[in-house]
């Protein structure tokens, strides 16, 4: 990642608005503009005192651990009800199986579309004057508003069989894959938005003056400064698509080995009463997640120290 | 660009007030249970825990019932949900006086949690207050002539069922294809081949027998496996649809129950006892259900008793049948679907 000189930012930041708060995320991309924001003129430096941190910690970690850490460590426990061969076995089972496959497969091709096309809508949004820009920018937000059931109903009067614009894609694997695009759509250019808002338009200037392509500054400048913030998008869409069961389990057809999503094969076993069986690839979910978060940390972290 | 941050600020509340309430509401849901257990006071609060079709029933059963002088007094909180979700959050601990469920295995949970008594299915209607029977539903004037589950067979019949592993209604379907067969003395080897070919033309197994409904109301698929109720249901909301009941069917039976755990047994038996008064079974054939109260008033439904009408009980009983048949790993239904999925899988 270039880290562009910290001096150009705070002059600039003074004639424009102040940064977008953003979205806490972890994005790499956004410690740095932390430590620029904190350097404002007019804005006092908080430095917080020595114990201000340990109770901002605990606090930090007591309620994570309630809400989150807890609830998924006792998803994890139940998997292993039936030790670690009972797991391998429910993960293994033919259906479970394929429709992990499907999930994963399904879940990558969103997160792939979700990074093309959420970095060209956050670009929109940010540097070209449309009118209805503002419109579009409050539009963006209500897949996330909407109960993604709901979300399943309206795609499916829109693309299902009785379909007014002609396009059926329900009970099929486009269905899943459109109904996770729907759900998804916010995460990238949400997080890329901010960042784009925030870029130093006299980095590009200068460039500019310096005799590069348009090509040139969008590879050389641009790109470098949001791919973090695409990154963290792709991977927060990817999580969210991997667990996605009310918009899917009305417009897939839940076909077992052919359409049947991870989550519904989830929902089918804990009606089945096997919640260990459940609770083994929701784990599974769980880990292919937080491999692709961690993978993405790292991945950042190469590209930082490499500059 | 403040706005946006006054925004996110207002939303954080927000979302904080409804943590806060639901917080709330949960405690006082608890608190106001436990003051009405105990107090002298005239108004006896039932709750009444379903599975969710007979919604509609239930409400004027309900309302006829506070009617009576066994019922003055006495207030309903209604729970409608999905059966098997319902009886797994009674056993969880949802407070319940009354319980009515699509399936017998719902109300077996409950008797092995300690919940409702062992004996709940030792009256005269062996503890069901409904039935019903597993009907074909097709589109109006049934163009592909579909008369028997064997027609269901046929190549390029569209069939929709909800998914036997989340949905109890889907077993009663299957079971009725396969009891077809082997109630008419075939084989158990030619019924699975039955059962089979009629998998191999379902396009769409929905979670639930409702969400079902939906998409072959919605225009997908010939043919909806469904119960005689929710068929007519449907045409009772005008929907373009037929039915037929099969000569060779299985009988649906709806269990209710009292709890044991129940802070107000002497009411929510004088309900149950309602629940099979002419009056009210005549409410529950007004909205599909068969009454199993003989010579009960149909409220001029017709409901055509099947030649070969055979029970869960032919067929072993529902706990040998969810082993046999369902089992997660080795039942019949399971095996047949890993059959088909590996076909569609190479396709």
């Amino acid at each position: 990642m270039t880290s562009p000189p910290n001096g150009a930012g705070v002059g600039l930041l003074e004639e424009e608005a102040p940064p977008a708060p953003t979205i806490a995320l972890g994005l790499r991309g956004s410690r740095r503009r932390r430590r620029r924001s904190a350097h404002q003129p007019g804005r006092p430096l908080t430095t917080p005192g020595h114990r201000g941190p340990a109770i901002g910690l605990g606090m930090v970690v007591l309620y994570m651990s309630i809400i989150v850490l807890i609830p998924l460590s006792a998803v994890v426990w139940t998997s292993m009800e039936d030790g670690l061969g009972g797991f391998w076995h429910a993960v293994t089972r033919p259906e479970a199986w394929s429709s992990l496959k499907l999930t994963i497969v399904a879940s990558l091709l969103v997160a792939f579309i979700n990074l093309i096309m959420g970095t060209a809508t956050a670009w929109l949004l940010v540097r070209d004057k449309l009118p209805g820009r503002a419109v579009l920018d409050t539009l963006i937000d209500l897949p996330f508003a909407l109960p993604t059931i709901v979300a399943g109903l309206a795609l499916l009067s829109i693309y299902g069989t009785n379909s007014p614009v002609g396009l059926n894609l329900a009970y099929a694997r486009s269905g899943v894959v459109v109904a996770l695009l729907f759900v998804t759509l916010p995460f990238v250019v949400r997080t890329v938005q901010p960042v784009l808002l925030e870029l130093d338009r006299e980095m590009e200037e200068a460039a500019a003056s310096l005799g590069a392509s348009p090509t040139k500054i969008f590879l050389r400048i641009i790109l470098p400064n949001i791919v973090p913030a695409m990154a963290a998008g792709t991977a927060l869409a990817f999580a969210r698509a991997m667990s996605e069961f009310g918009s899917t389990v009305l417009i897939s057809g839940n076909l077992p080995f052919k359409t049947q999503v991870a989550s519904v094969h989830i929902f089918n076993q804990l009606e089945s009463d096997n919640v260990t069986g459940a609770a083994a690839v929701a784990t599974v979910l769980l880990l292919v997640s937080l491999a692709v978060l961690l993978g993405l940390d790292l991945l950042q972290r190469w590209a930082a120290r490499r500059g | 660009m403040e706005f946006r941050t006054g925004r996110r600020r207002i939303a954080l509340v927000a979302a904080g007030v409804t943590a806060a309430l639901s917080l709330a509401a949960c405690a006082s849901t608890g608190g106001s249970d436990a003051a009405s257990g105990d107090g002298k006071a005239k108004t006896v609060n039932l709750s009444l825990v379903a599975y969710s079709t007979p919604q509609a029933a239930y409400e004027k059963i309900i309302a006829a019932f506070q009617k009576t002088p066994a019922g003055k007094n006495v207030k309903f909180t209604q729970s409608y949900g999905a059966s098997g979700d319902q009886s797994r959050a009674v056993e969880s601990g949802l407070p319940a006086d009354y319980v009515s469920f699509s399936l017998e295995t719902d109300m077996t949970r409950l008797t092995k949690a300690g919940l409702v008594a062992a004996d709940w299915n030792s009256d005269e209607y062996k503890g069901m207050v409904t039935d019903s029977v597993v009907s074909i539903v097709t589109r109006k004037g049934n163009p592909k002539q579909i008369k028997t589950f064997e027609d269901l067979t046929k190549k390029g019949v569209d069939v929709i069922t909800p998914n036997p592993f989340s949905s109890g209604s889907a077993r009663w379907n299957i079971m009725g294809i396969y009891g077809a067969e082997t109630q008419s003395g075939k084989s158990e080897a030619q019924a699975t081949a039955v059962l089979t070919k009629v998998l191999r033309n379902v396009s769409v197994q929905d979670e639930s027998a409702r969400a079902a409904l939906q998409t072959f109301t919605g225009g997908k698929g010939d043919v909806l496996i469904g119960y005689e109720n929710e068929a007519i249901f449907a045409k009772q909301n005008g929907q373009d649809i037929d039915y037929v009941v099969p000569d060779k069917t299985l009988l649906i039976e709806n269990p209710a129950a009292i709890t044991s755990n129940s802070k107000h047994p002497k009411e929510a038996k004088a309900f149950l006892d309602f629940v099979h008064t002419p009056e009210a079974q005549k409410i529950f054939a007004q909205n599909g259900y068969r009454p199993v109260v003989k010579d009960a008033d149909t409220a001029g439904q017709d409901f055509p008793t099947p030649s070969g009408l055979f029970t869960i009980q032919d067929l072993g009983g529902w706990d040998a049948v969810a082993t046999k048949y369902f089992d997660i790993d080795k039942g019949i239904v399971t095996e047949i679907e890993r059959s088909l999925g590996v076909s569609v899988e190479k396709k």
